[in-house]
C-alpha cells in the first residue's frame, strides 16, 4: 500500500499535525493552546499559499 | 532602558526526570501519561504516530548516520536523530525489516521529511513531559 499525495495535501497534514503539537506543548491553558494551535495552522497556511504563490509568478 | 538578565536556572536532579524523560522517549506522550496527563499525552501520541504512519506510507527514507563534508553530516546524522527521536516507532519499523531506498520524487520526499518531522514532535513532547516533571509547567 502506499499513499500518493499531492504536494498541497502533504503540507496541509504537516502543518495541521505540526500545529496540534505546538499548541499542546507550548501553552498554559486550554483555551490558550486552541488559540495558538489554530494560529500556528493559520501562518502554515499562509506559509504555503505565499509561497505557492511566489514560485507560480517566478516560474512564469 | 535598562535589559534585565534572566537568571539560568540549575538543572534538577535526575531522578525527577531521567525516567519521565526515557518513557517520553520510547513512547510518544508517555511522559505526559506517566505525570497523569492523559489527554494531552493521547494527543501527542496520536499526532507523532499518525505522522509517522503517513511517512512510511508515503515510502520515505530512513537517515544512516554518514558522515563526510558538512552538509552531508548535517543532513545524514540530524536526520538519523530526528528519525531515533520516535522511539518504539523506529525501533519496530528497523526491527521489522523497512528499508526503503532513496527514491527521487515527490512522495518519497515528503514521507522522508514526514518521518523526521514525527520524531521532531516527540522531542518537542519530551521538553514538555521535562518541564512538567521539574514543576516548570502544570
Amino acid at each position: 500500500m502506499k499513499m500518493n499525495l499531492t504536494h498541497f495535501e502533504a503540507s496541509l497534514l504537516f502543518a495541521l499535525f505540526s500545529s496540534v503539537v505546538l499548541g499542546v506543548v507550548s501553552r498554559k491553558t486550554n483555551r490558550e493552546r486552541l488559540h495558538y494551535g489554530v494560529r500556528c495552522f493559520g501562518y502554515f497556511l499562509l506559509a504555503v499559499f505565499g509561497l505557492g504563490w511566489l514560485m507560480y509568478f517566478g516560474h512564469r | 532602558m535598562s535589559k534585565t538578565k534572566k537568571k539560568k536556572e540549575p538543572i534538577p536532579p535526575i531522578n525527577l526526570w531521567g525516567h519521565i524523560l526515557a518513557v517520553a522517549w520510547l513512547v510518544p506522550g508517555g511522559g505526559h501519561f506517566l505525570q497523569r496527563r492523559h489527554g494531552r499525552g493521547a494527543i501527542l501520541l496520536g499526532c507523532v504516530a499518525i505522522t509517522f504512519i503517513i511517512g512510511l506510507l508515503m515510502r520515505g527514507t530512513m537517515f544512516q548516520p554518514q558522515t563526510g563534508d558538512l552538509l552531508t553530516t548535517i543532513i545524514n546524522v540530524g536526520g538519523f536523530i530526528g528519525n531515533l527521536a520516535s522511539g518504539v516507532f523506529y525501533f519496530f519499523t528497523v526491527w521489522l525489516g523497512y528499508a526503503q531506498p532513496d527514491v527521487a520524487g515527490h512522495v518519497h520526499d515528503y514521507g522522508t521529511k514526514f518521518l523526521v518531522a514525527a520524531g521532531l514532535m516527540n522531542i518537542l513532547a519530551m521538553v514538555d513531559a521535562f518541564e512538567i516533571a521539574v514543576g516548570r509547567k502544570s
